[in-house]
């Protein structure tokens, strides 16, 4: 399920170029991060993927076929799609909104119940939920009932639109994880979209860094980029030249140990693992590493 | 007690006959103004023209309307028709704005939401948008309800029978017993039908209890008290 955007361009009614001439091929089964400040069109192009915006000009095609020949409602219900605060229906108890998009299907009402049921032991949330209404359950409980539902109709891709940005920061980490759990079990086209250069490093197989009006200023594993980022931009953007990035080898009673730019110590330089290679090969640093395992 | 007590069967009856002639305009006020409403909320230039429009019906004294109305449907001046009629136009015209503001109310996020995993835009109004506009309409309703149970008492001066029947009567005979009777009945009616749809609006959305914040939001303004009882 690779998605791939052909000189794709989105000038909105009001006259703004959200995007020109966007190329890009999104790989199957892995998660590509867009990340960007606000504006940058990434939000604009992801819902491109699903038709919920039309490009004014250009293409884009899921495994080869041109999305603009799929009618738009047939097209969302076979892509997942979870989006920030959530998007439950505040009407529906947590086990329908789950079942949406497979009773929308016509699925049975049992049979998707029952579907709906195991998606919550799928991102962790007690069956006991179930009957609750969406404004009873936490942010991050939402969230994951958010993913629940874009994963119930097992869609080969899941669109993630800055699914974590209004989460406390503790409860973003363990989304984050889960996220990567969940790539790493169900092996989907993820493709995500953040404000959140961390995020991006942290979720993201692929890479992509966008500036205003959708330049893509790089695209990469974070290790690439990381190790070069393509010029000012983006080196300020991910702040390679500072703070817990721009790391040096200081040495203790005759031991390396790293500090950051702060002189604040990072970590311990010890011999490098046997997957240290899949940096540059397939994909993130640690997280990649520890899915070859 | 007395005047009660000899006339119980006909305070029943024209309590039945009240409640028949306010249900109806209730009903038809609300169906009408549903699409009105829609309508008004969902193209920016109708919802200017509807709303005023719907807002000076209100103010057209109804008394007045009871005479005109005859004059332009053709129907005889003492039909309940032409009643039913009025009253229904006074109903969408505190309706069709609480309708308006009710599809207002509905979180953008969550009718985007809504789109966005699937549903088409037919399925969309009907399975997302109308049951979340419907604590605002509700409240609304509530108010064109109790609203229009008073006005029926009007129509006793075209000659349509209702508990105004008993204003007018033991207004003649100076029983002010009798008034009282209409008075006291036509409250109670209100008051009952006001919890009736109270208690429905709670079994129909269990969840908007839990989600206080989505009924809190907007609020149908106050149309209630406006110039048609005169």
């Amino acid at each position: 399920m690779s998605i791939e955007f052909r000189s794709v361009s989105k000038r909105f009614d009001d006259g703004t170029l959200a995007v020109e001439n966007f190329e890009l091929t999104i790989p199957s089964r892995s998660i590509t991060v867009l990340v960007g400040s606000s504006g940058c069109g990434k939000t604009t192009l992801l819902r491109m993927v699903n038709r919920m915006v039309d490009p004014t000009s250009g293409s884009i095609l899921i495994d080869g076929d041109d999305i603009a020949n799929r009618p738009p409602v047939a097209l969302r219900r076979s892509i997942g799609y979870v989006m920030q605060n959530s998007g439950l229906l505040p009407h529906r108890k947590v086990v329908d909104n789950v079942a949406t998009v497979p009773r929308l299907n016509g699925v049975s009402k049992s049979e998707s119940r029952a579907r709906a049921l195991e998606l919550l032991d799928t991102v962790g949330l007690d069956r006991s939920l179930a009957d609750r209404y969406p404004n009873q359950l936490s942010g991050g409980q939402q969230q994951r009932v958010g993913v629940a539902r874009g994963l119930a109709a097992d869609p080969n891709i899941l669109l993630m639109d800055e699914p974590f940005g209004a989460v406390d920061p503790i409860v973003r980490t363990e989304l984050q994880r889960e996220t990567l759990r969940l790539q790493r079990d169900l092996d989907k086209t993820v493709v995500f979209v953040t404000h959140d250069i961390d995020e991006a490093f942290l979720l993201g197989d692929q890479v992509v860094i966008l500036q205003k009006g959708g330049i893509i200023a790089q695209k990469g594993t974070p290790a690439e980029i990381l190790a070069a980022p393509a010029n000012d931009f983006v080196a300020e953007f991910v702040g390679a030249d500072r703070g817990k990035r721009a790391l040096h080898v200081v040495s203790v009673d005759g031991r390396d140990v790293l500090v950051d730019s702060d002189g604040r110590p990072a970590g311990r330089l010890v011999p490098a693992p046997d997957k240290a290679e899949a940096l540059t090969a397939s994909g993130a640093p640690a997280a990649q590493g520890e899915r070859a395992s | 007690m007395n005047w009660l007590s000899n006339n119980l069967d006909l305070v029943l009856e024209l309590t039945v006959q009240h409640l028949r002639l306010a249900v109806i305009p209730i009903v038809l006020g609300f169906v009408i103004s549903v699409p009105l409403g829609f309508v008004a909320y969902r193209y920016r230039v109708t919802r200017g023209i509807l709303l005023t429009v719907a807002g000076l019906l209100y103010t057209i004294p109804s008394l007045a309307l009871f005479v005109v109305l005859p004059a332009i449907t053709g129907i005889s001046v003492l039909s309940e028709t032409n009643l039913i009629i009025a009253l229904t136009i006074y109903a969408v015209a505190i309706m069709a704005r609480s309708v308006a503001d009710a599809f207002a109310s509905v979180d953008p996020g969550v009718r985007q939401a809504a789109t966005a995993v699937g549903y088409s835009s037919w399925r969309r109004f009907w399975a997302v948008e109308f049951p979340l506009a419907g604590p605002v309409m509700l409240a609304g309703l509530r108010v064109v309800a109790v609203s229009t149970i008073a006005l029926v008492t009007v129509g006793i001066l075209v000659g349509v029978q209702s508990l105004g029947y008993l204003f007018t009567n033991g207004f003649q005979r100076r029983i002010t017993e009798e008034i009282l009777t209409g008075v006291v009945m036509t409250m109670v009616i209100a008051l009952l039908v006001d919890l009736l749809l109270a208690l429905l609006g709670r079994a129909l959305m269990p969840w908007a209890r839990a989600t206080r914040s989505v009924s809190r939001r907007a609020r149908p303004r106050d149309a209630a008290v406006g110039g048609a009882s005169a």
